[in-house]
């Protein structure tokens, strides 16, 4: 409610520029590691390029998608992400399902409860979960990057208010039909929460391809790096006593700048080709999960 | 009666089962390695076959060169990201919120988002590429206005504001999705009344929008406390060098390098232990205030 004055008008011109000019801050800095990326190395070096590429050249792409060591932290990457959100969905329902019971229905419920919520308060810190890890024998597999973080539990606390929000008539129903608890779960509640397991899901693989520090720990062979490890071996680093001279020559032809552009921007690439598409969900999502009664 | 109870809870326990057994062996297990702290632990001898030394090692982290400088880091980083990180996104929020058409808006939001899912990897390899003093585009830009070329992460003056900044960048859109929410959540009359009653646009959105939002602004500052020792892990070790230590260095990079690069697994231990515990506090409290005054409950 309000006049459509001078004023007015010019807060919304004021407003559209200022929000036009924010959201370009958070796209620019891309848009410029892409045409970097698509640049010849000397436009790139002498620094030509803004936003736009300058001599264009796919040779920067062409150098990344025959390094090995790229390759294979993507096929690891992917291997991570498929197992790790596999696991973290399956803990995330299985757990947060019993906890959305009242404890008259489920009478340890509250000691479950907090067993979990216990484990947000208080941690060990990184040297005791290292070492907690490498006695378990998983170093340095696959295994190492999914388990520790199995069981999310800022995730089954999302999961768990929104079954809670979920009419009890529905499930009652089941019971009546003779379902038990497990089907209960696989018939009601999952089919009806698709729009907090995709919020869920698309933290989850964010977060498994974003990961990169248990990689760089936890995986003695650098082949076995995730990307996320990789990259960060490579991108914030200047370290050329890691490379071997041939692998210095070439990357002198392709420019260290352009390679690393062209890295970065492969790196976002999933991610950029997902959240659009879901941001219906996960603004959803998190609404339920934060503004609840 | 209790039998035919206990029968019947089954499935709920034979559910939770798998998460429990993972959580205890990944997160109880852990703490009993606090222990750690209190040893000259060896790797090859273990937690039981090495070495008690009671409190040596906390009397070496607090004699420990630069500690102190380590944690007013940690502390005063963090608490800037907090104030601000409350702030900008309210401000973004209200700003959006005039926004009448409603794909433009999508737009935006589409595009402020973007920052939050991309990690300090990602964003790291592009700062130090654009914040480069040599051929960074922030410096040219900056060239042109006549401005000589600043070193934002290389120079200690600059370089937790740098970290201040790319944070809050990177978060600020994000952020907006929880107070967006709560403006879409007011009651539509009360903008009508404050009208009829004479209220302009900027007196609508100091007596109704502001109000409004309050409980959640309320809500998050209050739960945010828990992060004061939390100054961003991720991003420091990505961006920071030697150069920086001075002004960068935060708790989380110390234990890192003292414990997995330095091999002091005991005086790392300590130093964890030292923030895990004040943290244990902070979010203990802020989770009692968050219940006390904004009616939240965990779970």
């Amino acid at each position: 409610m309000y006049a459509n004055t001078v004023g007015r008008k010019t807060f919304q011109f004021a407003n559209y520029t200022f929000l036009i000019l924010l959201s370009l801050t958070c796209l620019f800095p891309l848009i410029h590691v892409l045409a970097i990326s698509f640049s010849s190395s000397s436009a790139a070096t002498a620094g030509l390029v803004t936003f736009w590429p300058v001599d264009f050249t796919t040779k920067s792409y062409q150098y990344i998608l025959e390094e090995p060591a790229f390759i294979r932290s993507f096929g690891v990457a992917l291997q991570r992400v498929a197992l790790g959100t596999v696991l973290n969905m399956l803990l995330t329902v299985l757990v947060a399902y019993p906890l959305s019971k009242e404890a008259r229905v489920f009478r340890y419920r509250t000691v479950y409860a907090w067993y979990f919520v216990f484990t947000i308060l208080l941690s060990g810190g990184l040297i005791p979960w290292y070492m907690t890890i490498k006695a378990t024998g998983i170093m340095d597999t696959l295994w190492a990057l999914v388990l520790p973080g199995a069981v999310p539990v800022f995730n089954v606390i999302l999961m768990l208010n929104f079954f809670r929000g979920l009419p009890k008539e529905l499930e009652e129903s089941a019971f009546i039909d003779g379902s038990g608890y497990w089907g209960a779960l696989w018939r009601i509640y999952i089919p009806l929460s698709k729009a907090s397991l995709a919020t869920v899901a698309l933290f989850t693989v964010v977060g498994h391809w974003n990961a990169w520090f248990d990689g760089l720990i936890l995986m003695n062979s650098p082949d076995h790096y995730p990307l996320s490890t990789y990259l960060q071996t490579i991108l914030t680093k200047i370290n050329m006593s890691s490379l071997t001279s041939d692998q210095a020559k070439e990357l002198a032809a392709v420019s260290d700048r352009t390679a690393k552009a062209a890295q970065i921007f492969l790196g976002a690439l999933p991610i950029l080709c997902v959240y659009p598409f879901l941001q219906r969900y996960f603004v959803k999502g998190i609404v339920l999960g934060s503004v609840k009664e | 009666m209790l039998r035919l109870r206990r029968f019947r809870d089954m499935p709920l326990h034979l559910m939770l089962l798998p998460g429990v057994i993972l959580v205890f062996i990944y997160s109880y297990l852990p703490l009993a390695g606090i222990a750690i702290g209190f040893q000259k632990f060896m790797p090859s001898k273990g937690l039981f076959g090495s070495k008690w030394t009671g409190l040596d090692n906390l009397h070496y982290m607090l004699n420990m060169p630069g500690i102190g400088q380590v944690v007013w880091n940690t502390f005063y980083i963090s608490s800037l990201k907090i104030l601000f990180g409350l702030l900008v996104p309210i401000v973004i929020a209200l700003l959006l919120n005039e926004i009448a058409a409603h794909r433009i808006k999508k737009t935006f939001q589409t595009l402020i988002y973007l920052p939050h899912f991309l990690s300090w990897i990602i964003l790291g390899g592009i700062l130090v590429d654009i914040l480069s003093p040599g051929h960074g585009i922030v410096n040219q830009i900056l060239g042109l206005f006549g401005i000589k070329p600043i070193y934002f992460l290389g120079n200690n003056d600059w370089f937790p504001f740098t970290l201040v900044a790319s944070d809050i960048w990177k978060e600020f859109g994000f952020n907006t999705i929880v107070y967006l929410a709560a403006l879409t959540s007011i009651n539509p009359a009360l903008y009508e009344a404050a009208y009829m009653d004479g209220a302009g646009r900027w007196k609508q959105t100091w007596y109704v929008t502001l109000p409004g939002m309050l409980p959640i602004i309320v809500l998050l500052a209050t739960l945010s406390l828990g992060n004061v020792l939390n100054a961003g892990f991720d991003q420091v070790f990505n961006l920071y060098s030697p150069a920086v230590y001075e002004s960068g260095d935060i708790i989380d990079t110390l234990v890192y390098r003292t414990g997995l690069v330095d091999m002091q697994y005991g005086v790392a231990t300590i130093v964890g232990v030292f923030k895990s515990a004040i943290s244990l506090v902070l979010i203990s409290f802020s989770y009692w205030a968050a219940y006390r005054f904004a009616n939240y409950r965990i779970f």
